[in-house]
């Protein structure tokens, strides 16, 4: 019995795997690639967990990449599995009670597809370990990939481990996606088009009438010597009012296309940025904040260049190629066939010039960013070089910074300085084949002279344009690869979907909230397990624990920053994900270790939550925050800029302003994340008092590391790697002496030891 | 240099020290201190969490059956493979997936971001693959000169 597990391609080919499917009398039931021997030597072999219909209980065997079956474990009842990671190596290891059976190693790309496949072995193996007959629909993992068996989340469409190279670089194909932005603007566009059109038909009116001006004027003048002064006036004034055509109508598309890029840049940053702000707090987690400041800022403005200036600069000469290849042709087909052959050639070799550039120039970029680093790391850190005397260290590795930099960008000026001079030389040699038949066929008299000249005003007013259009691909690279960063974060699915009709809360909301087997995994790790919990409207509870025990994700998932991943959140006995977000948030207080300050006055950051707050009612938040008196002492009173660029204010002043904030709002559940663990004795004591009035008649969530802190709570609960461990008020869990009691000895002990020292 | 404690490994794979008061502290690690600037000197045994026991300058004076179970362990738990050729790389664009021999056989790692490729000395290179996985390459100036432009490129 095959059909029981998919097995991908690659593998059903394999010999020891079709030996061992021939051997009827096993089942296969689970499998698993592993990527390293037991030397953790890269190669990759097949994990097959197979259950024996004879009185044997099951085996797993282990099958090379190349055929041959490295081992087989028989695996008796009792056997259980162990998975560890260390250094990027992870182990998966069977035991029995008497010892260890077999270890196996993987890298870390693989702990996905292990987990998966050790909790299948697990499921399995009690099912043996109970003699149940094997049913494998239930076993069977629904939402694993066909390919590499890792999980696969219900909102995901494909699997995210798998098949690496279906990670293409940005395809130019992004920037399509800016259709969407520019839609609004089709009406704009045309015109622009046309506009285009007609400035471009304007410039190249100037080198034809120069052809009646040689062969009618002043050829004629040179055998006659008498000038038809009629006849160039009228030749001079249409020169003239080509080029005042060409100019109005050139000022008026670059303002029209400008119009709307600038429109499309600007619709573009705005959409992502709001776009941004709806995303879940995990995904700002995995991002850098300055990297997103970038997408945002810098890349927009950079499609917004591509698209009013190179965009629209390479189809304005690929126009005038096209309509300056029409009038050649028209004019004399065998000079045009000459002078435009040249043309693909010069264009290519500018292009291969120009790309060995870019690799020099984004080596110096690299290089720069270097000599910044030692700027960045240096400059905050002047204290801790100068306690150290180490300026001459930091002055070395800034010259060696910039003696490495020095080094790139004499490399990349050898062939930078040959570029200009390339170029020219290339447009003469094109010039020259120009002339050199031109003047060919003027001596046989197949052309006038006036076509040579104008031939040559055409094909050099071209060349010029060689070197911006070679500048295309790489303009165009560029801009797609912003594009795609941009359409990373527009198309990334907030993983806290707001859910399309909210149930209302009944008001008032009382503020009781439940947890039942609530579950969350961050990645492939589990930070919670199988938490159940029921907390009183009012009651105020404090989460105990070592840092990493799961404390500020359970706060997380209640106030649904992110979703619970087995089990359910309910408030006032309504699921968390049912509620709209906005409404929700509302009903949340919040007061964080690091309070941050927006740059603004007092009053506005006090009213944060609630920007339609009276003058009275930000007083009164104060007062209750205990923050009303230090206020008023500052020179500007509550119009006093704080934040970033404002006032500094101390740790504890900060603090009572966020309590303040967290007052105003008035919530019915209030948490508190470290609230005054960054501030010292004396000013945690203020806060504290502050405090005290803030979790009146609120449901509290209190996060302290400091245990004298929680005195006050009604409940304690004590966490460990993700699970409940206690649960009880101070004096119970002091008698029960068990986690809480060691964590509360370990501290007075710390205390002590620092009042001894004094 | 006194050897006073000694180690033992029990059938669950599990190492145990007993120190020179006989006391067993069971499921010890080892560490090297400079696994990448020293990995000869600088050895720690650990205990389960995480508090050194022993501290070893290197392994010469070890009885052999001690230094063996040591270098046995250290071979299980470390995993910095060495680059010694890169044979393929996909694009210039990032991610990049290279296609690379190591000294514990070939693979393909990919890299992420070019912030992922640190030199720890002046020759040294460690890169960051995007599962985490990290590898190092000894000496830049001893690879081929394919692998050094690659290199190079994203340098």
């Amino acid at each position: 019995m095959i059909s029981t597990i998919q097995l991908p391609q690659r593998w059903q080919s394999n010999p020891a795997v079709q030996a061992l499917c021939k051997t009827h009398e096993s089942t296969l039931s689970t499998w698993v690639e592993i990527d390293l021997n037991q030397q953790l030597h890269f190669a990759k072999s097949l994990l097959i967990l197979s259950e024996k219909t004879s009185h044997d209980f099951a085996r797993i065997d282990q099958i090379h990449e190349s055929g041959h079956l490295e081992g087989t474990w028989q695996i008796p009842p009792g056997a259980y599995f162990q998975h560890s990671d260390h250094a990027g190596v992870g182990h998966l290891t069977i035991m029995s009670p008497q010892g260890r059976i077999q270890a196996w190693h993987h890298t870390l790309a693989l702990n996905p597809s292990i987990t998966q496949f050790k909790e299948n072995c697990t499921v399995l193996l009690s099912q043996l370990d109970l003699s149940n007959r094997l049913d494998f629909e239930k076993i069977g993992p629904h939402l694993t990939c066909q390919i590499c068996q890792n999980p696969i989340a219900q909102d995901q469409e494909k699997c995210l481990y798998c098949d690496p190279e279906t990670e293409i670089p940005p395809s130019t194909l992004t920037l399509f996606k800016l259709w969407r932005f520019a839609k609004p603007y089709k009406k704009e566009l045309i015109l622009g088009f046309i506009l285009t059109l007609l400035s471009t038909g304007a410039t190249l009116v100037p080198p034809y009438i120069t052809m009646p001006l040689m062969d009618d004027v002043l050829i004629p003048f040179q055998k006659t010597q008498v000038m038809d002064f009629e006849l160039a006036g009228i030749y001079l004034a249409g020169l003239l009012l080509a080029a005042s055509c060409a100019w109005g109508l050139g000022w008026w598309k670059t303002y029209i296309l400008a119009l709307v890029s600038e429109r499309i840049g600007m619709e573009l940053r705005t959409k992502t940025f709001q776009h941004l702000l709806h995303l879940s707090l995990e995904y700002f987690g995995a991002k850098r904040t300055g990297d997103l400041m970038t997408r945002i800022g810098n890349e927009t403005d950079r499609i917004c260049i591509f698209l009013s200036l190179h965009l629209l600069d390479f189809f304005t000469d690929m126009l005038m190629l096209l309509m300056t290849a029409v009038i050649l042709i028209s004019i004399d087909p065998l000079l045009a066939a000459v002078t435009l052959l040249p043309l693909p050639f010069i264009a290519w070799m500018i292009h291969f010039v120009r790309d060995k550039l870019r690799f020099g120039f984004e080596k110096v970029d690299r290089n720069w960013s270097e000599v910044n680093n030692v700027l960045s790391d240096t400059i905050p850190g002047i204290r801790v070089v100068k306690a150290f005397a180490q300026e001459d260290r930091e002055n070395n590795r800034f010259i060696l910074a910039n003696q490495r930099n020095l080094e790139v960008n004499d490399r990349v000026n050898r062939i930078w300085s040959s570029f200009a001079p390339t170029v020219t030389l290339l447009t003469e040699v094109g010039l020259l084949v120009v002339w050199a038949f031109g003047i060919y066929q003027v001596a046989h008299d197949t052309i006038t002279v006036g076509v040579l000249t104008a031939f040559l005003a055409y094909i050099s007013r071209f060349y010029g344009r060689m070197d911006s259009m070679s500048r295309i691909v790489s303009h165009t690279q560029k801009a797609a690869a912003g594009a795609k960063r941009i359409f990373d974060i527009l198309d990334h699915q907030s993983s806290v979907p707001d859910t399309p009709n909210p149930t209302p809360m009944t008001q008032p909301v009382r503020g009781k909230i439940e947890l039942s087997q609530v579950g969350f995994r961050y990645g492939n790790r589990a930070v919670t397990k199988n938490i159940t919990l029921s907390i009183a409207p009012g009651e105020m509870i404090g989460l105990v624990g070592h840092s990493g025990s799961g404390k500020s994700t359970l706060v997380n998932l209640i106030c649904r920053f992110y979703d619970v991943s087995d089990g359910s959140v309910k408030i006032d006995g309504v699921d968390v994900r049912s509620i709209a977000i906005s409404e929700l948030r509302q009903q949340f207080g919040m007061v964080l270790q690091e309070p941050f300050l927006f740059f603004g006055t007092i009053a506005d950051n006090i009213a944060y939550g609630k920007p339609t707050a009276t003058k009275e009612e930000v007083i009164q938040a104060a007062k209750a925050a205990n923050a009303h008196e230090f206020i008023l002492r500052l020179p500007l009173g509550y119009d006093s800029l704080v934040g970033e660029r404002g006032q500094s204010l101390s740790g504890g002043e900060r603090q009572r302003i966020s309590i303040a904030r967290a007052l105003l709002i008035d919530p019915k559940i209030l948490i508190l994340d470290e609230a005054t663990s960054s501030v010292d004795t004396t000013t945690e004591k203020e806060i504290q008092k502050a405090l005290d009035n803030l979790v009146q008649g609120r449901t509290t969530l209190a996060i302290a590391h400091r245990l004298s802190t929680l005195r006050k709570a009604d409940r304690l609960i004590v966490l460990d790697k993700g699970e409940i461990v206690e649960v009880g008020n101070h004096d119970e869990l002091m008698s029960a002496q068990g986690a809480y009691y060691q964590l509360y000895q370990a501290q007075a002990r710390h205390a002590a030891e620092i009042a001894q020292a004094i | 240099m006194m050897i006073n404690f000694n180690l033992t490994k029990d059938q669950f794979g599990a190492i145990s020290l007993i120190d020179a008061q006989g006391i067993v502290h069971p499921n010890i690690r080892i560490i090297r201190a400079f696994p990448i600037s020293n990995p000869s000197h600088g050895f720690a045994i650990v205990d389960h969490n995480g508090h050194e026991l022993v501290w070893l300058n290197d392994l010469s004076q070890l009885p052999d059956s001690l230094k063996e179970l040591i270098q046995t362990e250290l071979s299980f738990f470390e995993f910095i493979p060495e680059i010694e050729k890169i044979v393929h790389l996909n694009t210039f664009a990032l991610p990049s997936i290279w296609d690379v021999h190591t000294n514990r056989g070939k693979t393909r790692l990919k890299l992420k971001s070019e912030q992922d490729i640190r030199r720890v000395s002046e020759e040294d290179l460690l890169i960051t693959d995007a599962n985490g996985i990290q590898y190092l390459i000894r000496n830049k100036k001893n690879l081929d000169k394919f692998s050094k432009k690659i290199l190079d490129r994203f340098m």
